[in-house]
């Protein structure tokens, strides 16, 4: 028995297994048949341990890139990127997130159901992440056990609910209605966006979009993320070598007793190896996903048919294409003009990612649109761009010995819950961290009870 | 037969493409198509019988395949429309 037992401990343990039990629950609950519920479950099995194995590829490449920007710069060098720190974070975390994630989606329709919050997040890979970052802090904070499970579950519902309704008002102006929302945890970003496009609009009845200019094109092959990771990261790694020099590269060869050859050629086979790691990483995160986000929108649909479904940032983009690129660039220009003042304050340096500028600074770049038109996405992305380069700073002392990983969360609400729980929990430990729910789920109470109906904005959308 | 759905990580947008057209095929009755979804660099012929990619995708986007352009990833009705020509050209209705 005792035997039975410690297998049944080990399964629950086993976040591959913890995954897709879960994975099986949500096929048993739509009544898939029998050989969809076991494909289904073997490929959340498989995923997972997919994910694991592109976060040793993403780490063999990280690891020399930490040491290369220490003796070249002698100052830390981050880069900011969602995948790689879920795929270090998870071999750790693994069963905590499983589980965070699991009943975070509860606590999301249930406050949907409930309350006047009627978000229900369906961008998964977010949800995901979140939950990495949930479990780490709170872990780190001291909870553990079904503590831990509970404030992770109640922080990332609350989370879920949040981020979207904050965005709602912006969404209406572009859409027309509330049919969808945006759901996607750059959301604060965006938020900031859309408030500078609304200041520098003031009173005036039209402004000159981002739509009204001619804009080239021919930036839209970074959306393809495997060739514009690769591209970045070869120009990081090869800036980094240089300054670093061949004697870095030979002191490796000599230390992990394998030839690493000519300095110039590591470095770049380096960046693509981390390019690799990530594209693995996210197949893992694909497959992981496959069963888990279809239940859920299933669910909620049937048990909230009045919610709102938030969806993943590119719903936006054919609302201003101009806005997509000008977006880019600015929150780009923003995180490179970031960097002298990192080294100024003798912080550690962020290299800015074309990945979360692209997307998170795209996304802006719309936002401040819709509002603001052409100064709005270009000030409003700009902004973005300068807060996601310093708040992973801020957020790397509360995720523990992740914190010294060589890189972090890249995206606006990752890094702002995160140093919002994560400070409350380094001042006033556990204790803070309960407050801060307290206040968090207080407001959204008193303001389900006080709220009466939704205000119409009289806003009209500037793009078409 | 296999559609895939694509954006630029294939994680999210394409994911959810994927759900709205297995959403249409059992609205419409139809069964054994297969729905996949995946980033741009796993966009390639073989991949799958037909692409389906959003408008601003599709303009850095080039592959030997058949490819179905979406001018909105959330317009059910859009989608509805060429998910039916879709089974058209493939002699599925």
């Amino acid at each position: 028995m005792d035997g039975f037992v410690s297998v049944l401990v080990d399964i629950a343990r086993t976040p591959a297994f913890l995954v897709a039990l879960i994975a099986l629950i949500g096929l048993l609950l739509q009544k898939k048949g029998a050989p969809d519920t076991v494909k289904g479950t073997l490929k959340t099995f498989v995923g997972f341990l997919v994910l694991t194995a592109g976060a040793g590829v993403v780490q063999a490449a990280l690891t020399p890139f930490g040491g290369m920007f220490q003796a070249g710069f002698h100052v830390q060098g981050v880069v900011p990127n969602n995948e790689a720190i879920v795929a270090v974070a998870i071999q750790q975390y693994g069963t905590t997130t499983a589980l965070i994630m699991f009943f975070g989606m509860l606590v999301n329709i249930l406050i949907a159901a409930f309350t006047k919050f009627k978000h229900v997040f369906l961008t998964g890979h977010h949800t995901f992440y979140m939950a990495v970052m949930l479990a780490v802090i709170f872990t780190v904070v001291g909870f553990g056990g079904f503590g831990l499970i509970l404030v992770g579950a109640l922080a990332l519902g609350a989370i879920m609910s949040l981020s979207p309704f904050f965005l709602q008002k912006y969404m209406r102006t572009m859409t027309g209605n509330d049919a969808v929302g945006l759901g996607h945890f750059g959301g604060g970003g965006y938020w900031l966006a859309g408030a500078i496009g609304n200041a520098l609009r003031g009173k005036k009845e039209k402004v000159t979009t981002t739509e009204d200019v001619n804009f080239p094109k021919s930036l839209a092959f970074l959306r393809d993320s495997t060739v514009a990771i690769a591209l970045t990261m070869m120009v990081v790694y090869l800036i980094v070598a240089i300054a670093a020099g061949p004697g870095y590269a030979e002191s490796y060869s000599q230390t992990t007793g394998s030839d690493v050859g000519n300095y110039i050629v590591w470095s770049i086979t380096l960046a693509g190896q981390f390019a690799a790691g990530v594209y693995v990483i996210l197949a893992g995160v694909r497959l992981i996903l496959a069963e888990i986000v279809p239940a859920f929108k299933g669910i909620s649909e049937r048990l909230v048919p009045n919610a709102i479904p938030a969806l993943d940032c590119p719903i936006v983009y054919p609302f201003a294409p101009n806005a997509v690129l000008i977006g880019f660039l600015s929150s780009f220009v923003g995180g490179i003009v970031s960097m002298p003042f990192m080294v100024l304050f003798g912080l550690p340096i962020v290299i800015p990612g074309v990945v979360p500028h692209f997307f998170c600074g795209a996304t802006a770049g719309v936002f401040g649109n819709s509002r603001g038109g052409l100064k709005g996405a270009i000030l409003g992305a700009f902004a973005q761009g300068i807060a996601i380069s310093f708040l992973p700073i801020a957020l790397m002392p509360v995720l523990g010995s992740l914190g010294f990983a060589n890189t972090t969360f890249s995206d606006f609400d990752f890094t702002v819950y995160g140093i919002f729980f994560g400070l409350l929990g380094k001042n006033l430990a556990q204790v803070g961290v309960i407050i801060g729910l307290v206040i968090v789920y207080g407001a959204m109470i008193a303001y389900s009870l006080l709220k009466k109906s939704p205000k119409p904005e009289a806003v009209e959308p500037v793009a078409a | 037969m296999k559609i895939m759905a694509i954006c630029g990580v294939g994680l999210g947008s394409s994911f959810l493409v994927q759900m709205n057209i297995e959403k249409i095929l059992k609205e419409l009755g139809v069964s054994g198509i297969e729905v996949e979804h995946a980033d741009v660099a796993s966009a390639m012929p073989g991949a799958a019988d037909v692409f389906y990619v959003s408008k601003d995708i599709a303009e850095g986007l080039s592959i030997d395949a058949p490819m179905v352009v979406l001018n909105s990833i959330i317009d059910m009705d859009e989608l509805r429309g060429k998910v039916e020509k879709t089974l058209e050209d493939f002699g599925l209705k």
